[in-house]
């Protein structure tokens, strides 16, 4: 027997996790548990730690302390499987992440970032890899720009193919860090209707953002993040449309425009 | 006063100068093919977690930056057999330090190659699954490779004329041969003049095709 359905159902969990760096503690205790097709947007004032938390759930921070489990499996701190504890490559290679300032690998172009990790980690054959790609490619509308080096799109085109690339790996959850902060306002919507069809196909996803009404529509929890603690947690609805907690208030209309 | 130049005398040893260039040649490349291997395992070294490592690559970098080639190579063909006790072919000792010195240079070329990659670039690459070996060597290396290859063919065409120092271990190169011809012939200034013209027809082509690539480089970023 199990005590608690929800933990029963989680993907992908951080428990009582810690992160500091030297005194500077960034979190101070944080617990998350993403059950499958959920959609949680993290939302919070600059300096909360809202990157600091994401990255350590794909262990790219380490956390100071606390945990980090997958498939209710604890994640361990080598980089492969070790007996009972999931290896951080193996974390990796199942949940996906996309970055801010896309991080496209420059030397190689859009069809060869997205087929790298399926190739290189999965070991898929290159034909296979590659008629994958040109699937989520189209997915994204990039099928025409395969051959394209990636200094050569736009920004909103260089997220859709880091998303790409990302879903190449199959991945069971995606972690998204403010993916639209960098571009340009006309460029934003083109990124945000990739996202929300995810969402809408069943995607696990944590998403850091500043998009209020985005974060809003799609999420099926808010969490807003303030001094490194999660101060307050629920429906969109709760959280971005009726905030109690004053801070968080002050948060939202600043972001309400 | 006029000056009767005699080439033909001088060129009379053609085929001296000829070997003379081989060697030089054959000491270029034979140090450049260590100094690479020394470089990378340095630049390793340099970028290791373990202190241990990252010193002892330091130590050996700034001894090599920080003494004139000559002095490395008279040190290493007469002090180093006092102090291990036994002799060391001056070929050897010249192809030693060459290619120690080339390396060490090389080693920073390469590591300010790494660090300046971006590190969302490792992060990506981790992301996706790939190991640390993976990333270096699909994602980083490439990158900064390709960012260094104008230092790193200026190192070596610097390399080629710091060759010219092993004459000074009696090691046959260019240099050597052309002291030889004068030798023979008395002839100072045709012999060095047929030396330096020899060494600017090797150096200027690399030098010229070095420009090409770092323009074709920067357009291509
Ligand atoms: N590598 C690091 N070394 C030291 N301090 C760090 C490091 N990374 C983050 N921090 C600090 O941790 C705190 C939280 O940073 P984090 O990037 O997680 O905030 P954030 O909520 O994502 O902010 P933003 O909205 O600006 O992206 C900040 O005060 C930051 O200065
Ligand atoms: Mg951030």
């Amino acid at each position: 027997m199990t005590m608690n359905n929800h933990t029963d159902a989680s993907v992908i969990e951080a428990i009582a996790l810690r992160k500091s760096y030297g005194t500077h503690d960034v979190l101070k205790g944080l617990d998350l548990s993403l059950t499958r097709g959920e959609v949680v947007a993290l939302i919070g004032p600059s300096g909360s730690g809202k990157s600091t938390f994401i990255r350590c759930l794909n262990m790219l921070e380490i956390p100071t302390e606390g945990t980090i489990r997958f498939r209710q499996k604890k994640v361990g701190d080598r980089f492969r499987d070790n007996g009972e504890e999931i290896g951080i490559g193996t974390l990796r290679r199942h949940v996906g992440m996309v970055f801010q300032h896309f991080n496209l690998f420059p030397h190689k172009t859009v069809l060869q970032n997205v087929t790298e990790g399926p190739i290189i980690v999965c070991k898929t054959s290159k034909r296979e890899a590659e008629e994958r790609a040109m699937d989520l490619l189209a997915q994204v509308g990039l099928a025409e720009k395969h051959a394209a080096y990636p200094n050569h799109l736009s920004g909103g085109q260089k997220q859709r193919v880091a998303i790409a690339r990302a879903l190449a790996m199959q991945p069971e959850v995606l972690l998204l860090d403010e993916v639209t902060s960098a571009l340009d306002p006309e460029l934003v919507g083109e990124v945000l209707a990739v996202i929300r069809r995810l969402a809408e196909e069943g995607m696990t996803m944590a998403i850091v953002t500043h998009e209020m009404a985005f974060a809003a529509d799609v999420a099926n929890r808010v969490l807003f993040l303030d001094q490194g603690v999660i101060a307050e947690a629920g429906s969109a609805n709760d959280v971005i449309l009726n905030p109690q907690n004053p801070r968080l208030q002050a948060f939202v209309a600043r972001f309400r425009g | 006063m006029t000056y009767n130049w005699d080439f033909h005398s001088v060129w009379q040893f053609y085929d001296l100068f000829l070997y003379g260039l081989w060697i030089s040649v054959l000491y270029t490349i034979g140090s450049i093919f260590f100094g690479v291997i020394i470089g990378f395992a340095t630049c390793a070294a340099r970028l290791s977690r373990w202190w241990m490592f990252r010193t002892i690559a330091r130590i050996y970098q700034e001894i090599f930056r920080c003494t004139p080639l000559l002095v490395q190579l008279l040190w290493f063909y007469y002090a180093f057999p006092l102090l291990v006790g036994g002799s060391i072919d001056n070929r050897v000792a010249g192809m030693l330090t060459l290619s120690l010195y080339v390396g060490a240079f090389y080693a920073e070329i390469f590591r300010g190659g790494i660090v300046s990659i971006d590190r969302g670039q490792r992060e990506a690459a981790a992301a996706i699954g790939m190991s640390p070996w993976q990333s270096m060597t699909r994602i980083i290396l490439p990158q900064a490779l390709k960012r260094v290859l104008p230092s790193f063919i200026n190192q070596s065409v610097i390399q080629f004329k710091n060759t010219s120092l092993v004459s000074v271990i009696s090691v046959a190169d260019l240099a050597y041969m052309a002291a030889v011809v004068n030798g023979q012939t008395y002839r100072p200034l045709e012999s060095y003049t047929v030396m330096a013209a020899l060494y600017i027809l090797m150096l200027l082509p690399l030098t010229q095709a070095a420009d090409w690539i770092e323009r074709r480089l920067r357009v291509s970023d």
